[in-house]
């Protein structure tokens, strides 16, 4: 756990960046004024780039492993090359593809990589 | 207060929201476990539900308490992460316009789930359309709270292995990234994203990759419209 004092400013960074996102667009777009063309642009393009973002970002650790080993030149176990993570991954993409159902992706997916981790590479 | 038609209108708002209900029992559960195994119990978990309300911002979350990121970079995080909100504002600028009743609870409550339902959704003309979004949006984060509860307390009395239960939060992200590259459109944004931060990560280290890629997407991006801008002008 982090110190009490740090866990309530990230509640409230998470709280204000909330209302800040949901409200902006009514408070600024009150009435008949038009949206500025540039925030349009990235209305379109940035929900895109951030959830790029976000899976490298939810990968950090497994991508780095792998770099590491690329500059040892391998010799690492399964583990270190993130193949649990990357399996998973896998996996939850081509369920989704394939069925559709959000949920169905992640709980398979995350029980997928709760037992290779667990039990086959535990 | 009539409370017949108050019941008509709860009526008729709440098989809309039965899809979102069990998302977001599931979810919200799984979000109260994650909490409680960091050592969040249902005091925090509950009070997150409750005030931020922000699905994947919440998952993301529970990584940046237990890593006790500083909340000035949580906030450009969560910043980042929920950019797409100012599009659903953006897209229900109209709908809301009319609204004279729970407006701010309305905005405050705009989740992906309850968007999806309240942009496809024109209530018949005798009833009252306030009551109705009210209902649906109230109703949504009743499960989501609901959810989180639930998971929270069952936390502390599971006793299995919970270790790679986390991996949700990467699924979660996935299954949106491949939602969004089957719309067949923002492919190359969706390719700056994933490019930008790798590079990042690979120069910054762990700890200091997320501010650069923000910074390298959005320029990226503002040099695009530029360019764009200029060709519709030439």
């Amino acid at each position: 756990m982090a110190q009490i004092g740090t866990a309530a400013g990230i509640v409230a960074a998470m709280t204000a960046a909330t209302l800040l996102s949901r409200f902006l667009p009514f408070i600024i777009f009150r009435g008949d004024r038009k949206t500025p063309p540039f925030v349009e642009f990235l209305g379109r393009t940035l929900p895109y780039a951030t959830i790029g973002l976000l899976v490298i970002y939810c990968l950090r650790t497994p991508l780095l492993l792998i770099g590491r080993q690329i500059r040892q030149g391998g010799g690492g176990g399964a583990s270190d090359w993130g193949v649990p993570e990357f399996a998973a991954v896998a996996v939850v993409a081509l369920l989704h593809r394939w069925k559709k159902n959000s949920l169905l992706s992640i709980g398979l997916g995350t029980v997928f990589y709760m037992v290779l981790k667990q039990v086959v590479f535990g | 207060m009539n409370m017949k038609k108050q019941k008509t209108e709860l009526g008729y708002a709440f098989p809309r929201t039965v899809p979102v209900m069990a998302g977001y029992l599931v979810l919200g559960a799984a979000y109260g476990i994650l909490m409680a195994d960091s050592g969040y119990g249902p005091v925090w978990s509950v009070l997150i539900s409750v005030i931020v309300y922000a699905g994947s911002l919440q998952y993301l979350g529970v990584s940046l308490l237990a890593a006790a990121v500083n909340p000035l970079y949580s906030f450009f995080m969560s910043l980042m992460l929920n950019a797409r909100h100012l599009f659903y504002g953006i897209s229900m600028l109209d709908k809301y316009r009319t609204v004279k009743r729970f407006k701010p609870y309305l905005i405050f409550a705009l989740t992906d789930e309850t968007f999806s339902v309240v942009c496809a959704e024109n209530p018949p003309q005798e009833m009252d359309r306030d009551k109705v979004f009210f209902w649906i949006s109230f109703l949504d984060q009743c499960y989501w709270v609901g959810g989180t509860l639930l998971g929270a307390l069952l936390g502390s009395l599971l006793t299995f292995d919970t270790t790679g239960m986390d991996f949700a939060l990467t699924a979660l992200f996935v299954v949106i990234f491949v939602g969004q590259w089957e719309e067949k459109k923002g492919h190359s944004s969706a390719l700056l994203g994933l490019g930008a931060t790798l590079v990042c990560l690979l120069i910054f280290g762990a700890d200091q990759f997320i501010i650069p890629a923000m910074a390298v997407i959005l320029a990226v991006l503002f040099v695009v419209y530029q360019g764009k801008k200029r060709k519709e002008e030439a």
